[in-house]
């Protein structure tokens, strides 16, 4: 998984929207998609969002990877249901799923991160006078994703150690140096922060 | 000027540094020792990252473990591995990320990160993903991210020990240019080439202090 990969640079209307605004879209639309009952209404809901795409010229390589990652969860879940309560809900399940989660890719790929992060720290700003720190709460934004990425390194590092020892099915083999990599980078992580003045206040 | 005053140090019954007097007003400087010889320990001190347990540090007269803030905005630290030092998910807000603090619009902020990147064999990797760069990319990364800042001084903690041989040298050519104090922490002896000083270490101790022929003359041998 990459998640520096999310991002798509692009000027269209979509990414030029302040991120604010952006999320509390996102935010209410992923509301209203639970609310809405009717298959017709959720379909139009979908339809809107697939709008979006084409407004964001997001290149169809990215819409294929947004494709297939639904398609694998929409079979998956219409099959379920289907047998559990039949075909209307179970559609209606999946066109919910489908909007919600093509519009929060439509989020990632046209927002930076750094936007993101300055909005909820612009958000959060009104609670500092009761001691919650925005800029804090914005970095932990970042150091979330970035963690993600560090970790799913080091897991596929250690695993192809393990591998080339022929020892991929040992839990301790794995654990153990995910562990020791894991604590490490966490001090590296902390001393190239404390390196560039975070903490000092 | 970095000034140590009887600097010494240890890890719980380990002692890494001890009666280390130096005073490095040159603009290239370099610590060379073996593995566990301190030298790391020592460039950690001059940005407050360690604390000595005896004896003072001094950069241009302010003491890092009680003004860290100050020093640590005069002092720029380059780590051996740059995946721990990218803390943003594109190279531009990586770099903006270390602006976050100087009061500059975030239009700004980009436009800076942007021209530094440029600057540094970076141009157009502003909006790439920090961690699909190179090894060498994102050293250069690294570095940019503390340029921005326009420190005083650069410190270097074994900064290209990652690196494949035409990055290394890109590297430390791009740091033979640069209008810093320059302290360099390394293994790689051919690098020093340009450095007015070199510092070799031994069990927490300075053994040699020369320009780098004699210095590492005398580091080899003490190798071999």
């Amino acid at each position: 998984m990459n998640v520096g990969g999310w991002y798509e640079p692009g000027s269209t209307p979509l990414h030029r929207t302040p991120a604010g605004w952006k999320f509390l879209v996102l935010f209410v639309l992923a509301g209203a998609v639970f609310l809405v009952g009717s298959p017709v209404w959720l379909a139009a809901i979908c339809a809107a969002v697939a709008l979006g795409y084409a407004v964001a010229r997001v290149s169809p390589r990215r819409c294929l990877q947004v494709l297939r990652m639904l398609a694998i969860l929409v079979v998956f879940v219409l099959a379920l249901q289907w047998w559990l309560l039949g075909p209307v809900p179970a559609i209606v399940m999946c066109l919910r799923i489908v909007a919600a989660l093509a519009a929060a890719n439509l989020f990632t790929i046209t927002t930076r991160v750094e936007d993101v992060v300055s909005a909820v720290e612009r958000g959060l700003r009104p609670l500092s006078r009761f001691g919650v720190r925005p800029d804090r709460l914005g970095l932990l934004v970042g150091l979330t994703l970035q963690s993600v990425a560090a970790l799913s390194t080091i897991a596929a590092e250690v695993r192809e150690a393990a591998k080339a020892r022929g020892a991929e099915r040992s839990v301790i083999a794995f654990t153990v140096p995910f562990l020791v990599r894991t604590l490490r980078h966490a001090d590296e992580l902390g001393e190239a922060l404390a390196a560039r003045g975070e903490g000092d206040g | 000027m970095i000034e140590f005053e009887g600097v010494g140090h240890h890890y719980g019954d380990r002692v890494v540094l001890s009666g280390v007097d130096l005073r490095l007003p040159e603009r290239r400087v370099a610590f060379v020792g073996a593995n566990g010889s301190g030298k790391s320990t020592l460039a950690r001190m001059i940005n407050g990252l360690v604390q000595p347990a005896t004896g003072r540090v001094l950069v241009d007269g302010l003491d890092p473990s009680r003004d860290g803030r100050e020093v640590r905005r005069r002092v720029g630290f380059v780590f051996t591995n740059p995946d721990s030092q990218i803390v943003m998910p594109t190279a531009g807000e990586d770099v903006a990320f270390s602006l976050r603090r100087s009061g500059l619009p975030a239009k700004e902020r980009a436009e800076r990160a942007a021209e530094v990147l440029a600057q540094h064999g970076l141009a157009g990797y502003a909006d790439h993903p920090a961690h699909q760069l190179s090894g060498g990319q994102k050293q250069l990364l690294a570095l940019c991210a503390m340029l921005v800042l326009e420190p005083a001084v650069l410190v270097c903690d074994e900064p290209t020990t990652l690196l494949d041989l035409r990055n290394k040298r890109r590297f430390v050519d791009l740091l033979a240019g640069l209008e810093q104090q320059v302290v360099l922490v390394t293994h790689d002896l051919d690098l020093l080439g340009g450095f007015d000083r070199v510092i070799v270490l031994d069990a927490g101790q300075v053994v040699a202090d020369d320009t780098p022929e004699p210095a590492l003359r005398h580091y080899r041998k003490l190798v071999t």
